[in-house]
């Protein structure tokens, strides 16, 4: 079903489609639009969900982690500052188990305050034990958060999942997109059946005590565990996915990667940018490619070591900083990735488009020609670099 | 899944997120030994009045199918010493625990 939405109301429509248990949500820009549009289909009568509007983002946290741990399938919302004050409950909600699913709509961090688009929310997320996704287009966050809800509830997973996408250039921005039927989108899904529940009467349990040194370890290794197994689940969701839709979805894209020379590797909404960019370069015979991180917790450490170990310069673009004087978050999980898998090939990070910084196709022309001028003299030169900011 | 998770779990073995699927297993948590001081119940004074009894935090005062009151459960008892702060007729007292006592 062809229809024309923002990102955050594709992910609105998501929602009413699977009718989950709960949702419970504080709004903060941009992704205050996926709540707002859910309300209104709670007060349509369109969907049966209980809604929480709640005095915090925490507090947001907690009621989805009650609620799922009562055995609700459980929804939420947020963006940056927003997602910070959830931070204690974001480890809560993996390490208990609670496959939660978040819509985490990409917005720069304070200081100092800034509502733009950059990765600096989701990033320092990084090792809160959720699963992430990452998607370009309004398609692929409505996709991915379909997909999250299968992915976070198997089994072998029980982990929360976040759907990541760009503020405004994605949350806001209408695009066409392809709707998969409700009654699909419900039988993909299934019903939430966990095997522990609060609720249930006659297998009642504790959830969240105290976990002394004797027992806490082996829970991490536990925890740790599903992680590993979410790969695989990924992907067989993902080939269920493609048989419902005809979309296909991996660990990750490769944009004319085959027999390329130069590569990027991006995230979201800029690989359309940078995509267009390899189009142009390939037009006047670059062997120029890029790959596009979609699932990066659990980080596909051995394909992307792979799918790099065949060009001879990349460089690895973040739209935030580690603040660790080496280079950006998704810079220093490529290049341990790549080491001892694929040693030679030349690897460079760009810290770009920070706090909303317009990233033009001009920009992602000269991370192509830096590339080309490496492999041609051999000489790596500066490692850790910023594009777009004035110098 | 159904037992108290052993001390010697293997990772593989532990519920997952921690969460104890053997409801009201606390009675087996011993903490007795974590009192300094004991309190040591003195029948020929005890009126049975049963004050002392809804004020342990630890429901350590054990009390029979007759209502009567029985001597205290010293697996679980942690000597707070409420117990002898409410008794009104001094059948309560506290006595240190270890050394030669
Ligand atoms: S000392 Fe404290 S814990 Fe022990 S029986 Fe008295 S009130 Fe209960
Ligand atoms: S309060 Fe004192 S007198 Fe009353 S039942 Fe307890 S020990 Fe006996």
């Amino acid at each position: 079903m062809r229809e024309r939405l923002s990102g955050n109301e594709a992910v609105a429509v998501a929602m009413r489609q699977i009718n989950p248990d709960v949702v419970a949500a504080f709004p903060i820009t941009p992704s205050t639009e996926v709540p707002q549009y859910f309300a209104s289909f709670v007060a349509n009568g369109k969907v049966t969900t209980e809604f929480v509007p709640v005095e915090s983002e925490h507090s947001a946290m907690s009621a989805c982690i009650g609620a799922q741990a009562a055995g609700a399938r459980t929804m939420t919302a947020t963006s940056s500052a927003g997602l910070a004050l959830m931070w204690e409950m974001l480890y809560i909600a993996s390490s208990s188990r609670l496959p939660v699913t978040l819509a985490a709509v990409n917005r720069a961090l304070s200081g100092p305050i800034n509502i733009n688009n950059d990765h600096s929310d989701t990033m320092g997320a990084r090792d809160s034990g959720w699963i992430q996704l990452y998607g370009e287009t309004n398609q692929e966050a409505y996709d991915n958060f379909i997909q999250a809800v299968k992915i976070g509830e198997h089994k072998d997973i029980m982990l929360p999942v976040m759907d990541c996408f760009d503020g405004f250039i994605t949350s806001h921005a209408v695009e066409n997109i392809e709707l998969i039927d409700d009654d699909k989108v419900k039988a993909f899904v299934g019903e939430y059946k966990p095997e522990f529940y609060l609720n249930n009467k006659k297998h009642p349990i504790a959830v969240g005590p105290l976990d002394l040194p004797i027992h806490y370890f082996e829970h991490k290794r536990l925890q740790a565990e599903a992680m590993r197994n979410a790969k695989k689940v990924i992907l067989d969701v993902a080939a269920e996915f493609e048989a419902m839709t005809g979309r296909k979805y991996g660990l990750f894209e490769e944009y004319k990667m085959e027999d390329a020379e130069v590569a990027i590797v991006v995230l979201n909404s800029t690989a359309g940018t940078a995509k267009f960019v390899v189009d142009g370069l390939r037009e006047r015979g670059v062997k120029a490619g890029l790959i596009k991180i979609r699932v990066y917790r659990p980080f596909p450490v051995e394909e992307i070591a792979a799918a790099l170990s065949k060009v001879k310069a990349v460089a690895i673009l973040d739209k935030a900083d580690s603040f660790n004087a080496a280079g950006g978050p998704v810079f220093t999980d490529v290049t341990s990735a790549m080491y001892g898998r694929a040693d030679g090939v030349k690897a460079i990070s760009y810290i770009y488009g920070l706090g909303g910084r317009d990233v033009k196709s001009t920009d992602i022309e000269l991370v192509y020609e830096r590339l080309l001028s490496i492999v041609e003299s051999g000489d790596i030169g500066e490692i850790y670099n910023y594009l777009g900011v004035r110098e | 899944m159904s037992k108290i998770i052993p001390n010697d779990v293997k990772w593989r073995d532990i519920s997952p997120g921690g969460i104890i699927t053997d409801a009201g297993n606390s009675a087996e948590f011993k903490t007795g030994d974590w009192r300094s001081e004991r309190p040591v119940w003195l029948t020929d004074k005890c009126k049975q009045c049963l004050l002392c009894y809804p004020t342990c935090p630890d429901t350590s005062i054990v009390i029979d199918e007759e209502g009567k009151r029985q001597d205290f459960d010293y697996d679980h008892c942690k000597g707070c010493g409420v117990c002898k702060q409410v008794c009104p007729f001094g059948a309560i007292e506290m006595k240190p625990e270890g050394g030669n006592n």
